[in-house]
């Protein structure tokens, strides 16, 4: 048996990363960043993933919440729902992980996004990857033209990075609405689903492009309410989820039909997979 | 590159050469049926077999591999377990399903633990001797190869053609530098193994040329057939097990009892087991017998070949028919079907 260590061309083989903040930032989520040990950048873009191993739990493909132009780190949000999400709320500062990647398509913030207005649908845990590419059109602000932030929440305690939607919220360059589905005593704010918020919202269809990320439910219902704004499929950028083992387009479980999500996807142009019978649920 | 015909006393000296001089697999009995093994004398070696049990892709994609190690909080680091063999007796369908995931794990990003273990191999191909029950490879274009092998051997009468097609394959060609050249009538009367075979591997007969099995299945993705079969269907996932061309995989850590150390394993997985595309929190993206069912047939007839500049990515072994036992998974009675149209 040959025991060569650490080939570099091993696409399987994670690199070290270390934890530089782990903090609950709900009941269920916690937010985590990660310095990589070589001292190098992920080298990431807006809506791309990586996987992240626990030493004696396992890998799990996680997205990428912060922005490429933060330097030094990249952030996570993760629900403990499986293992290797689980093992991940127990980190702490100073503890290792593995990280593979980046992989995976991106929002084309660098691309068609450019000179446009921007709708973000945000559903749940749907700002986590989509934060990424907030963040960077905040950073090149001037790129873009009116940018709206649409988010719903199952409840008030469910929503995510409430400090940072504080400051959104307070530019006069971005427009945020959110609602929950159901409130609690202390909510003033609107109650009912994510497409409540667009039956009034009034865009000019031929320079937006709307981005939506939520629960495999939201989609259908986003989609139908963009295009009663008159937003076309092909102006329309989703991000789905699968369970995207290996990451590099060889295991098959990611697969939506023919489409590799992990290479593919997972953000895609909403008119590339609108026929895909697997893809909209 | 040298092409001899030998007896098969000189065949036997032959493998028993090379099992001296390296690790050598070979197709062998075992019970009634047969399997590749390691051979440790020529005389085990069976070039008359019908069908292996497994086919011969677990030596490049092995059911339960290592692919690294780790130590907690220090790191991970690979494991490439392959030295070099020679894998004898591989009938040519299986031989076009290895060629097919030799492209899978080296396009875009190539897999090294595969590539390896490839690399490492001297792939001997035999022309098949004894029809299996269930093979259909003759309507499928892979009851014979022309390449992609490094050695064919052809048995005709009490003789083989002994053919090195690489480099690898001259490699063990010196000891039959004594055996005279295959001559132009022996290459033709291969012509005529080839031929014959091509008419007797079809234990099912198949009514739609392969090529048209991706246009065969645009139109067919709410053919009543995929419930019909898949109401049958156990989710047992014999079907991907046995298939020469499946090489979807898991991927899972295993620790030591020290509970630092460890090591990450890769398994076999298969599209019609339940669980194949769960997500966290329990939300399955494939949950029906009938989605996973047809998934499997457009992988086969569909979205591999897509991958592999059209391959069909079904060989004709017929090992899934065999192998299913509410006896579903006949892809010529599929592919017939969806010939009739509904």
């Amino acid at each position: 048996m040959v025991n060569t260590h650490g080939p570099q061309n091993d696409i399987y083989r994670p690199e070290m990363a270390t934890v530089v903040r782990s903090e609950p930032m709900t009941a269920l989520e916690r937010f985590l960043e990660f310095k990589l040990d070589s001292g190098g950048e992920l080298g990431h873009m807006p809506g791309q993933f990586a996987e992240v191993s626990v030493f004696g739990i396992g890998e799990a493909p996680i997205s990428i919440s912060s922005s490429p132009t933060q330097n030094g780190s990249f952030q996570m949000v993760v629900r403990a729902a499986g293992s290797v999400t689980h093992a991940m709320h127990n980190l702490k500062h100073g503890d290792k992980v593995g990280i593979r990647g980046p992989f995976g398509t991106h929002f084309p913030v660098d691309g068609e996004m450019k000179g446009k207005d921007i709708v973000f649908v945000c559903g749940g845990l749907g700002l986590v990857p989509v934060r990424s590419a907030i963040n960077y059109v905040l950073h090149h602000r001037e790129d873009y033209g009116n940018v709206t932030i649409l988010f719903g929440a199952k409840s008030p305690a469910d929503r995510v990075f409430v400090a940072e939607v504080e400051e959104w919220t307070s530019k006069e360059s971005v427009t945020y609405v959110e609602t929950v589905d159901r409130g609690d005593e202390e909510w003033t704010g609107r109650v009912g689903v994510i497409t409540t918020l667009m039956t009034d919202m009034k865009v000019d269809p031929s320079k937006t492009v709307a981005i939506v990320c939520g629960p495999p439910v939201m989609y259908k219902f986003a989609v139908m309410s963009l295009h009663k704004m008159g937003i076309i499929e092909k102006n329309i950028f989703v991000s789905l989820e699968r369970n995207m083992k290996c990451g590099v387009g060889k295991c098959g479980h990611c697969q939506i039909d023919h489409l590799y999500v992990c290479q593919e996807g997972p953000v895609f142009r909403f008119s590339d997979v609108s026929e895909v019978q697997e893809a909209i649920q | 590159m040298s092409i001899k015909k030998i007896d098969v006393e000189t065949l036997n000296a032959w493998v028993d050469g090379l099992i001296q001089k390296q690790k050598v697999v070979g197709i062998q009995a075992k019970s009634d049926r047969f399997a590749f093994g390691p051979l440790s004398k020529a005389a085990e070696l069976r070039l008359d077999y019908d069908v292996s049990i497994l086919p011969p892709k677990s030596f490049f994609q092995p059911p339960r591999e290592t692919v690294l190690t780790f130590n907690t909080g220090v790191g991970y680091e690979s494991v490439i377990d392959s030295e070099p063999f020679v894998l004898l007796g591989v009938h040519p369908y299986d031989m076009t399903a290895i060629v097919q995931l030799d492209q899978i794990f080296s396009q875009t990003s190539s897999d090294i633990h595969y590539m390896t273990r490839r690399r490492h191999a001297t792939i001997v191909v035999a022309d098949v001797q004894a029809v299996s029950p269930n093979v259909f490879a003759g309507c499928m274009g892979t009851s014979y190869l022309e390449d992609g092998y490094d050695v064919l051997l052809t048995k005709i009468g009490d003789d083989y053609i002994v053919d090195a097609k690489t480099g690898k394959g001259e490699a063990l060609m010196p000891a039959l530098a004594d055996a005279p050249d295959a001559s132009e009538s022996w290459l033709e009367q291969r012509k005529l193994v080839w031929e014959h075979n091509r008419q007797r591997l079809r234990k099912h007969e198949l009514k739609a040329d392969p090529s048209r099995w991706p246009d065969l299945l645009e139109h067919a993705y709410d053919h009543p057939i995929w419930e019909e079969k898949a109401r049958l269907c156990f989710s047992c996932g014999s079907c991907n097990l046995v298939c020469p061309t499946c090489y979807c995989f898991d991927v899972r850590d295993d620790v030591n009892w020290d509970l630092s150390s460890g090591e990450r394993v890769r398994t076999w997985d298969g599209c019609m087991l339940s669980g194949f595309a769960i997500v966290a929190g329990n939300l399955n993206f494939r949950k029906g017998a009938t989605a996973r069912y047809r998934h499997r047939y457009y992988r086969k007839g569909r979205y591999v070949p897509a991958k592999i500049a059209g391959q069909i990515a079904c060989v004709g072994c017929g090992r899934c028919i065999t192998a299913c036992v509410p006896n579903i998974a006949n892809p010529v009675e599929v592919f017939n079907r969806l010939t009739e149209g509904n």
